[in-house]
């Protein structure tokens, strides 16, 4: 049973999801959804715990062994990721139901829970699978489903957003395969570790280069890394909001991680960042996505954009770190991946709970909130200053790491944007704490008094991802070396 | 889509009652003969779809939503992926791998038929029905 564990890690959801259509019930899906969710994660911890001394787990697919079949490869790196897709979904689902009570007419509530183990399928698989084109597989069945997950908004405009995101997606997953496709002419295989162990003596390294191009390129897009972000803020905006916070921990996190495995594993790190300059072309990128962003956020009005600016803000943090290639910017990377999971799916549960008293999410009429939802309100601040990164939060330890890694570079000027982005975000996210807090309603009385707290059902997941992402803050030392680990691993590639 | 009058077309409505059971027949024929020449699921369910898109061009949809209604596509479109996963399933309780078709009888040979079969199977009714309620879904006005 135990050496059937990664084959369960993505059957459970994919046998859940036909299931569910099958069951029809709102009450009773959602249940099905989030016990499913909850094995799922059960296996992931498990699977965690198995590869956590350094030894990898490969299971073929079929019986047929690995150049040849598809295989799961699981090591460290990868076995984390998987348990953050896995426990993040659990505790929003856990979150969703009233949410989506609310927000989706009941006759639908079986496609969006239907919808959503199929995200989680696809999100698993890509990170479990040692098979290139089977990334692009499970790729396809995440992105599908997400673009139906987001087509739910209970807005108009979620429609546009969805389709916006399905263009862009769709030539995003078209550049991946075209580089799998190259990458296949070149070498011969399709195995991740076959492929690492064949690129270097390759007969056609040009067309290794053309495969390293597309496949970068395609995943800029899906990991919505700067100048390729224009679909998330419309999907982040106007998905039914427990998406969003699904996503934000969850989707542009697991297409870094496939980024971080092709440059450092597949394709090795001195062919990556020492041949091909991938550092001058990831820096740039990173540097202005977190300074444009953080500004950008500051001017906006709806607190769910704002969010979602400071979302493409963050991923700029984590490319600066891996752009550095080195084991402390790598860690910094790792690290941060998972805390601005925790802190960013928090802070969208939290708008969340305001969307489901207030109905918008509009940051001016949000004074003196904490007067009338005050456990809601003191997540927000909390997972807000877990954003900026103040001490004893998740934020600061990756932060920190990052700056120390670049200054350990000499790169002191890169350091000192990042404190300079950090100042914005107090500045967008103090604004919005300003006025939970102190703000005395001017102007025409917005007529909120009655506001009650949410339910405690959202409550809790809201609060154990909080207290999860601060227990992290404050034992920083813990998530530190985990993540060291996997850098390390990374950086010595496959062995 | 216009609902012509019974008199016009009638040659496009005699041809496409003749070609409605090939054209089925060779779906099937494309199904379970994938494993010998060429074919297998996924062009099985897609030939096995145009049946009912033909017939939906030319008699309308109403007829056609009689043969074939919606709610039983939903249910196709499950069952056929259930049908793929299961199979995976019953591979694993029988102590092999995730789809590792050897486990499911004695002689492994019969073992991978049976499992290759059993998969296209799956394969072949969800593209059906998911072609299906594409065309549904395109030529339906809502």
């Amino acid at each position: 049973m135990m050496d059937q564990l990664p084959a369960l890690q993505v059957m459970l959801p994919l046998v859940g999801a036909p299931l569910i259509i099958l069951l029809r019930h709102p009450v009773w899906s959602w249940a099905f959804a989030t016990l499913v969710s909850v094995l799922t994660f059960l296996v992931s911890v498990a699977l965690l715990l198995q590869v956590s001394d350094g030894s990898i787990i490969r299971y073929s697919i079929g019986g047929w062994e690995a150049p040849t079949g598809i295989e799961f490869y699981i090591d460290q790196v990868n076995a984390g990721v998987a348990l953050l897709v896995s426990g993040i979904s659990t505790v929003v689902l856990v979150y969703a139901y009233e949410s989506i009570k609310r927000s989706l007419d009941s006759s639908r509530h079986y496609l969006f829970y239907c919808g959503w183990l199929l995200c989680i399928t696809g999100l698993i698989g890509i990170v479990i699978t040692g098979d290139a084109f089977n990334v692009f597989v499970f790729l396809e069945i995440s992105s599908l489903s997400t673009y139906m997950l987001i087509a739910f908004g209970s807005d108009r405009r979620a429609l546009v957003a969805s389709f916006r995101y399905l263009v862009l997606g769709s030539v995003g997953a078209s550049f991946i395969l075209i580089g799998i496709g190259f990458l296949y002419a070149a070498t011969g295989t399709l195995n991740m570790v076959d492929l690492a162990a064949r690129i270097p003596d390759t007969e056609s390294p040009r067309a290794v280069l053309v495969a390293f191009s597309f496949l970068t390129v395609g995943l800029l897009i899906k990991a919505a890394i700067f100048p390729l972000h224009g679909w998330l803020l419309n999907a982040y905006h106007h998905a039914p909001v427990a998406v969003t916070a699904f996503l934000a921990g969850t989707a542009t996190k697991v297409s870094l991680y496939v980024l971080v495995r092709l440059f450092f594993s597949v394709f090795g790190t001195e062919y990556s960042f020492g041949q091909l300059f991938l550092n001058w072309v990831l820096l740039p990128a990173a540097v202005a996505a977190f300074l444009s962003m953080s500004l950008v956020a500051i001017y906006q009005t709806d607190l769910r954009r704002m969010l979602a600016y400071s979302s493409v803000a963050q991923i700029g943090y984590i490319v600066t770190g891996i752009s550095l290639a080195t084991q402390t910017g790598l860690t910094a990377a790792v690290v941060h991946i998972f805390n601005h999971g925790m802190v960013k799916t928090t802070l969208f549960m939290a708008v969340g709970c305001i969307l489901y008293r207030t109905g918008h999410a509009h940051i001016p009429s949000l004074d003196r909130l904490m007067s009338r939802m005050p456990f809601t309100s003191t997540a927000f601040i909390l997972a807000g200053l877990g954003l900026i990164g103040v001490p004893l939060t998740a934020g600061f330890v990756s932060k920190f790491t990052l700056i120390s890694a670049l200054i350990e570079q000499g790169w002191g000027i890169a350091a000192g944007l990042i404190l300079l982005s950090s100042v914005m975000a107090v500045a967008y996210i103090g604004r919005v704490i300003y006025l939970i807090l102190f703000r005395e309603s001017r102007g025409p009385a917005v007529s909120n008094e009655g506001y009650r707290e949410v339910p405690i059902s959202m409550l809790v997941p809201m609060y154990s991802l909080l207290a999860l992402s601060l227990y992290f803050g404050i034992f920083g030392g813990q998530s530190l070396s985990l993540a060291g680990s996997a850098a390390e691993t990374l950086l010595r590639g496959y062995p | 889509m216009k609902s012509y009058p019974r008199q016009r077309h009638r040659v496009l409505q005699v041809v496409t009652r003749l070609l409605v059971p090939f054209v089925l027949m060779f779906g099937l024929y494309v199904q379970f003969h994938g494993d010998y020449g060429p074919g297998g699921g996924f062009q099985a369910g897609v030939i096995f779809a145009t049946a009912f898109i033909l017939y939906g061009l030319i008699f309308g949809l109403q007829r056609t939503r009689r043969v074939l209604p919606p709610s039983v596509l939903r249910w196709l479109m499950a069952l056929g992926v259930l049908l793929y996963a299961g199979t995976g399933v019953v591979t694993m309780m029988l102590g092999g791998n995730l789809l590792d078709y050897d486990a499911l009888a004695h002689d492994p040979l019969h073992g991978q038929h049976w499992g290759i079969f059993a998969v296209e199977l799956g394969v072949g009714i969800t593209v059906t029905a998911v072609m299906v309620s594409l065309f549904y879904g395109f030529a339906s006005k809502r």
